[in-house]
């Protein structure tokens, strides 16, 4: 085996040098009763060129946007990717290390999650990032947690605009903390409705949850959402899960809120069905202290040169145990380096550019799709790169005939809302030719006809 | 001994943002082909403030700079004790980065998705056999969500049968997030002081009525297997409650012995360890989740099935946990340790077990005498030494600083608590002896320092890119962004 250097001579020559006869002495204190006493039942191992072909034919059996036109988002979007991100991550200095505990050999690694935390402070307006989170889901988990503990409060309002799988996540991590979780309604639309809201909300409310933009595409009033939750002493939590758009919108942190999570993945991540992506979390300077996950700080060393450190570590699980903010550990540092990189190439004017080309292609296609008879937009509010879209005949149809035109067309939304059972959700990102967009347009007027 | 530390040219490198130059583009765009659109002005920010403008020269250069202050386990042996940093494959890089299996969106339908699906159930299968579990859970993202999924399991079995249980036990010897993780479950935690192997009179002792489980990780922290794990599970099994055991240390076991048939209930793996993809400078991890038959209704969803000759995505069952992920999962980690298996097959996973067990055991034989070793029963994939013999005022901290400049990456220390001033060795079977006797003769030639020349362990590192950092400083004004000016 390529991976084990031991020879029979190495072997033969340890085990002298443990005063063992045989491998199986050094499994001495392994009861009899529970060895296994046949081999793993296990293919056999495959070669490199075996391996390889077996997984590229795995490969072809997916369809992605290489093979189709594709408008899947809702949570994971497909976006540029700068050739320089994986070669840079494939610099095994960096993808071969572990957590940096011991920051003399660790500075690489340390500085670009200070980097990483700098640029979340920037993009969302708040005052403090960690060194990343799971995903935006489970992010959105731990902003909820966190604001249950600093408020001392059990009851959480959830924007049924808020991407359902965030909900489902939050629900999972309340499962059993003895919390109140009720679904705050979306008005016409699309925004979450501020008159449920307000009926809602009371001075036992922890926080309120609702995406920027929320799961629907539409750009949540902030400003209005952190009034009426700051109004009870409750905090705002807004999920971030395309925050390519926030090249463009107003800074949570601008608008009031006091916990950010989102995720990181349209930052030069691939899709990977799904993971893994990076979660990225921000707070205000006074709740530092609250926060869960790793944090690095800027500190100086024994001859007084910049350097940094893992910092704050009281917070965490292997020095505060039961008591800890969390019970995070390893977290999604490479995917982190990932989005830092992507953010140092697009920058300032990047992130905006980008940011306005998902808005126009969005804008184009809303445009063509409304005048497609059968098919009609939901919400009027404003929307940034997605939409929802109701169609006359059954969604399950349009998008299985389109999908024969090689299109993936959206997301159905009945399986989370079954009062949107004739919708689906249609994302545009600048990855998205006119061409594609028009051949959506045709392919839906073809089926209207 | 040739000492593998040196210090060669070390390049300075500044903030991304100290070298940002209005104007200056590291990006492409194509030009828009659709007109341009606009939001209401009220919507939309001026700038992202303070946001940096590089070329893209800048930002390769930049993180190519930084990477090399880094060290890896490309770069050498780094004996993180639990951590079971392996080498990394090369072409497990490869596999995750074949196009289908890279850039497949997770909301693909199914039978659209087949390969990414195949490849899931495939894994899950071989997880499930190489741990002797009824079924496995891929979702959550690395070890600590895997055990907060395992917990949350354990507890959805006692509701199901109106069992109102408050407690969790956790012996000192199992891994530090245990604690954390049972308060998530909404559990009160119940230490048990164990020293060494974990007695059934310590388990009996603690074991009630409103205790839900025992928290295991076996083979434990000091290395040790549980040897009384089946007599233990019985006795938990008997009054009521379940044993979780953390799957952090499975590398000592493969092809040997499967925690499913010892009695455990439910036990999370850690892919980025025991399956060797990388650790990423501090993630991304995988940790499926393992359960009896018993537990398999309470498994997050939704899972992957197989449905005659189809794979699918399967809605989540009335009586699960719920989802702990937004998609399924670590996935392109998941390619990574299919790889990995794939490429050991049966007979060299049992290998790498017994060549991970060897190596920890010849450190032990060359350190034992020359470091303390508190334990004396056989090692696993790990050994545990203290501070205790060491001359010259010196302690954990310094052996590890000092080994910095001898060229390794130190052990794991101040863990497990149970040892004071532990120095825990976990060498992994990717290491050959010579490289083992090169740590080696550095750890003597360390110890021997300590009592003739002790400022060389106070001092150290010194060929490192910076010296020890002032860490209290860090902690008390705490600095943790870049500002202009500032």
């Amino acid at each position: 085996m390529r991976y084990i250097p031991h020879t029979t001579g190495d072997v033969t020559e340890m085990l002298e040098r443990i005063g063992v006869a045989s491998l199986g002495d050094l499994f001495v204190e392994v009861p009899e009763s529970v060895r296994l006493k046949r081999p793993l039942d296990l293919p056999e191992e495959a070669s490199e060129t075996e391996l390889l072909r077996e997984l590229k034919a795995l490969g072809v059996k997916n369809a992605t946007a290489e093979t189709h036109k594709s408008f899947l988002g809702g949570g994971a979007y497909h976006h540029f990717i700068p050739t320089v991100i994986d070669l840079l991550i494939s610099r095994s200095e960096f993808y071969t290390a572990y957590t940096p505990y011991q920051p003399e050999i660790s500075q690489g690694t340390l500085q670009a999650v200070f980097e990483f935390q700098t640029l979340i402070c920037q993009l969302t307006g708040m005052d403090a990032a960690n060194a990343s989170m799971y995903d935006g889901a489970s992010a959105c988990a731990e902003a909820v947690l966190m604001a249950m503990r600093l408020t001392r409060r059990k009851r959480v309002l959830l924007s049924k605009a808020l991407n359902p799988r965030y909900r489902a996540v939050v629900a999972t991590y309340c499962r059993y903390l003895k919390m109140e979780l009720i679904d705050v309604a979306v008005a016409d639309d699309g925004r979450t409705d501020l008159e449920d809201l307000a009926a809602k909300l009371d001075d036992a409310t922890a926080a309120v949850v609702a995406g920027y933009p929320n799961y629907f595409g539409v750009i949540e009033d902030v400003a209005a959402l952190s009034e009426k939750a700051h109004e009870v002493g409750a905090k705002l939590i807004t999920a971030v899960a395309e925050p390519v758009a926030l090249g463009l919108l107003k800074s949570p942190g601008e608008l009031g809120a006091d916990i950010v999570a989102g995720d990181g993945q349209s930052f030069g991540l691939p899709l990977a069905f799904g993971g893994p992506y990076v979660g990225f979390f921000a707070v205000r300077q006074k709740d530092v202290r609250g926060m869960p996950g790793r944090l690095v700080g800027e500190t100086t060393d024994l001859e007084g040169q910049r350097g940094f450190v893992l910092t704050l570590a009281t917070r965490e699980q292997h020095i505060r145990r039961e008591k800890a903010t969390s019970n995070i550990c390893s977290n999604q540092g490479l995917c982190a380096l990932m989005a830092t990189i992507f953010m140092s190439l697009l920058g300032k004017q990047g992130l905006r550019e980008m940011a306005e080309q998902n808005l126009a292609k969005a804008a184009y296609a809303r445009q063509q799709l409304s005048a497609v008879k059968g098919f009609s937009l939901v919400f009027d509010g404003p929307a940034f790169n997605e939409f929802v879209v109701r169609s006359e005949a059954p969604v399950a149809e349009v998008l299985a005939r389109l999908e024969g035109e090689g299109i993936l067309a959206g997301i159905p939304l009945g399986e989370d809302y079954p009062e949107l059972a004739d919708c689906f959700l249609v994302c545009v990102t600048e990855q998205n030719q006119r061409a594609e967009i028009d051949a959506l347009v045709a392919a839906l007027q073809g089926g209207a006809a | 001994m040739t000492i593998v530390g040196t210090s060669g040219l070390v390049l300075n490198e500044k903030l991304l943002f100290e070298h940002s130059d209005p104007g200056r583009k590291g990006y492409s765009l194509p030009k828009l082909d659709v007109p341009a659109a606009r939001l209401a002005d009220d919507l939309c920010r001026k700038e992202i403030s303070g946001f940096p403008e590089l070329s893209e020269v800048d930002v390769v250069r930049h993180f190519t700079r930084l990477s090399t202050w880094n060290y890896g386990v490309d770069s050498g042996f780094y004996p993180l004790g639990s951590c079971t940093m392996k080498y990394n494959p090369k072409v497990n890089e490869v596999a995750a980065r074949i196009p289908g299996l890279a850039s497949v969106h997770p909301a693909t339908p199914s039978h659209l998705a087949q390969g990414s699906l195949e490849l899931m159930y495939r894994l899950q299968g071989a997880l499930a056999e190489i741990s002797g579990f009824a079924k496995v859970t891929l979702q959550p993202a690395a070890g600590a969500q895997g055990e907060f999924a395992g917990m949350l399991v354990i507890r959805a079995w006692h509701e199901a049968r109106g069992s109102k249980r408050s407690k969790v036990l956790i012996p000192a010897t199992a891994h530090g997030t245990n604690p954390a993780t049972a308060s998530l479950t909404g559990y009160d935690v119940v230490p048990i002081a164990s020293d060494g192997v974990l007695t059934l009179e310590e388990v009996e002792a603690h074991m009630n009525d409103d205790v839900a489980a025992l928290m295991v990780t076996n083979p434990n922290t000091l290395g040790l297997f549980e040897t009384n794990i089946e007599a233990i599970c019985k006795l938990v099994h008997e009054r009521g409650g379940m044993v979780y055991c953390d799957g952090a240390n499975l590398n000592a076991l493969m092809g040997i012995a499967r925690p499913g048939d010892m009695g455990i209930d439910v036990m999370h793996f850690n892919l980025h360890k025991t399956f060797s993809t990388p650790h990423g400078g501090g993630g991304p991890g995988s940790g499926p989740v393992g359960v009896t038959e018993e537990l398999i209704p309470y498994l997050p969803g939704p899972g992957v099935e197989l449905d005659g000759e189809n794979y699918r995505i399967e809605s989540t069952k009335a009586d699960s946990v719920g989802r702990m992920m937004a998609f399924h999962g670590n996935v392109g980690v998941m390619v990574r340790a299919y790889a990995y298996i794939r490429s050991m097959g049966p007979s060299g996973l049992k290998h790498a077990s017994e060549m991970a067990v060897l190596n920890a055991n010849y450190v032990r034989a060359r350190l034992e005498g020359v470091y303390d070793l508190p334990y004396k029963s056989r090692s696993l994939h790990e050994v545990i030494f203290s501070d205790k013999d060491l001359e010259g005022d010196c302690h954990t901290l310094d052996v590890a600083k000092r080994l910095i400049d001898y060229g390794y990456h130190p052990p794991t220390i101040y863990f497990p608590l149970v040892v004071k001033g532990a120095i825990m060795i976990e060498p992994t079977e990717t290491e050959s002896q010579e490289v083992l006797d090169e740590f080696c003769d550095a750890m003597i030639a360390i110890a021997g320092e300590a009592r003739d020349n002790p400022d060389l362990l106070h001092q150290a590192p010194v060929r490192s890119r910076v010296r020890r950092l002032d860490e209290t400083t860090a902690a008390r004004k705490p600095k943790l962004k870049w500002e202009k000016g500032a």
